[in-house]
């Protein structure tokens, strides 16, 4: 479904992403695990459009990425949940969600935004309020159900844990694979990289800019060297 | 101080403040989505007083004088045209001089944006002399007598006052009820997630710029209803007020601008009239420097706070 091959990406003289390539399949939940300032970030930016590569392809469905400004990207069907959520802070809940489906006709709206209460009955409740009012857990559900209002067949997540409790972060898992179930393809970004690897089928592990394993999510949870690295032991 | 004074004063200020705060909602737009300062928007405004003015003395001769059609048409005309050319002057000047510097320094866009304003100055001294015009009321001089004549209003006062708030009323529902509206207020909060969600921003900014321009394009006409004599400078000085009064209401705040343009111009024509015709710049920059210390953010400039 989304065929990544060797891109490289520079933020001035630094060279962020070296050689990257990879793919995910149509129906899986694929991560990217790695340390902070590793390019998982920049991966995901760059598959957006709002990073540039220097080389290589991004394929989403068969149709090549390049040159694709990034407000087109998700009219192809790839959401993508920015790091550090970025919910329209000001807007309300129903306006930040109405966003997600700014390129969708308007006669479908309604029945996005009902199946998103659905998922999200917290959203429904605060729908009138402004999202800065939000906690940090409900805004991430906001994030992603914003993200899930443009019908998305694959949805980036780019550390949709960070800075949550525990128990949230089980919540927002659950709701992730029940995502997956339910017909969305899911590229996740994630330092929690226990909690990701367990819910992935398959991840990839970067490490200053370059993928450095791969496998399935049971077998990076066993590789020794990804458990020293990433795993606490 | 005579009660008939107070209150003939009063309306005067608000009907200036209307002026105003139309200009300052130009300001406030474009900063709140491009986050720049547009000092070339008082010069817009110049620009769309001419072309009213131009359009007004030409068609006039047309029609019968002192028929209906010889004082609605010839304004008519004069402010749609100066609408039409200012929006799209505004919107060539995005294109050309700020586009360009999207990712550059603040400074740099400041600079350019003042750059802009002596250009449109200049251009205008070339195109149109230096020596001023007088412009006819685009509501002609006709006014209201009240009190048994105690109290004069005129209609340019009073159509000044009406558009201001036609203005606001059709801007707030514009923003908060359609999905372009919406768009805008997006972009003007996160541009990398406005862009995720499939907002086009730079035709959002396009758009910003061709709503301010044509809003002064009606400042322009309403200004120079009030003050007649138009010069290729007759936009700076309102500019600069309006964009004080963008300031201390809040800048980037829609009723912000609104309540900043109308108090900037009670406070002007209250000291004009009470105190002195001489300071009445330094008391309006007076209180701006006052309102800034107490409230950095203006009046009702928004404080944002982040959860994490």
């Amino acid at each position: 479904m989304l065929k990544v091959q060797d891109i490289n990406v520079y933020y001035g003289a630094i060279h962020a992403i070296k050689d990257i390539s990879f793919d995910v399949n149509d129906g899986e939940i694929v991560t990217l695990i790695g340390a902070n300032g590793a390019g998982k970030s920049t991966t995901l930016q760059t598959i957006s459009g709002l990073l540039r590569s220097t080389t290589g392809s991004i394929e989403f469905m068969g149709k090549s990425l390049a040159g694709v400004p990034p407000f087109q990207v998700v009219a192809h069907g790839l959401a993508h949940v920015p790091e550090g959520r970025r919910v329209f802070l000001q807007m309300t809940v129903e306006e930040n969600l109405e966003m997600g489906a700014f390129t969708r006709p308007a006669s479908e709206v309604a029945d996005s935004l009902a199946d998103v209460y659905k998922r999200f009955p917290r959203l429904e409740e605060r729908r009138r309020q402004i999202a800065g009012t939000l906690s940090g857990g409900e805004q991430q559900m906001l994030a992603m159900g914003r993200a899930l209002m443009s019908k998305p067949r694959l949805l980036m997540l780019d550390e949709p844990s960070m800075g949550l409790a525990p128990i949230l972060v089980e919540q927002i898992f659950d709701i992730i694979k029940e995502l997956n179930h339910a017909g969305v393809t899911i590229l996740l970004v994630e330092q929690n990289a226990q909690m990701a690897l367990s819910v992935a089928h398959r991840g990839y592990v970067l490490e200053t800019g370059k993928i450095v394993a791969t496998g399935t999510g049971a077998e990076l949870l066993n590789d020794e060297a990804v458990k020293k690295a990433y795993l606490g032991g | 101080m005579n009660i008939m004074n107070l209150l003939f004063n009063l309306i005067n200020g608000i009907s200036l403040g209307s002026v105003y705060a139309i200009i300052a909602l130009g300001y406030t737009m474009v900063y709140g989505i491009a986050k720049m300062l547009n000092f070339a928007h008082g010069d817009v405004i110049m620009v769309g007083a001419y072309i009213c003015f131009f359009t007004m003395s030409r068609l006039s001769s047309l029609f019968e004088p002192g028929s209906l059609a010889a004082m609605a048409v010839p304004s008519l005309a004069g402010v749609v045209l100066a609408m039409i050319v200012c929006t799209v002057l505004g919107v060539v000047i995005e294109r050309l001089a700020y586009k360009p510097l999207r990712q550059a320094p603040s400074l740099a866009v400041l600079i350019t944006a003042i750059g802009v304003s002596y250009f449109l100055q200049n251009s205008a001294l070339l195109l149109w002399g230096s020596e001023p015009r007088i412009f006819t009321s685009v509501v002609g001089s006709g006014s209201i007598q009240l009190f048994d004549g105690q109290l004069t209003i005129t209609y340019t006062s009073i159509v000044t006052m009406l558009t201001c708030v036609v203005i606001m009323v059709v801007l707030t529902l514009f923003t908060s009820g359609t999905k372009m509206g919406k768009a805008m207020r997006a972009c003007s909060e996160d541009k990398g997630a406005a862009m995720l969600m499939g907002i086009d921003v730079n035709r959002t900014i396009s758009m910003t710029f061709a709503i301010g321009s044509a809003l002064a394009a009606i400042a322009g006409a309403l200004l120079c209803s009030t003050y007649p004599t138009l010069m290729p400078t007759t936009g700076s000085l309102p500019g600069i007020r309006a964009f004080t009064a963008a300031v201390f209401g809040g800048i980037g705040s829609i009723p912000g601008a609104m309540l900043g343009g109308i108090l900037l111009g009670l406070i002007e024509t209250f000291t004009k009239s009470y105190i002195t015709t001489n300071l009445y710049d330094a008391v309006v920059f007076g209180v701006l420097i006052v309102v800034l210390l107490v409230k950095p953010t203006g009046l009702l400039g928004k404080q944002i706070r982040e959860k994490v």
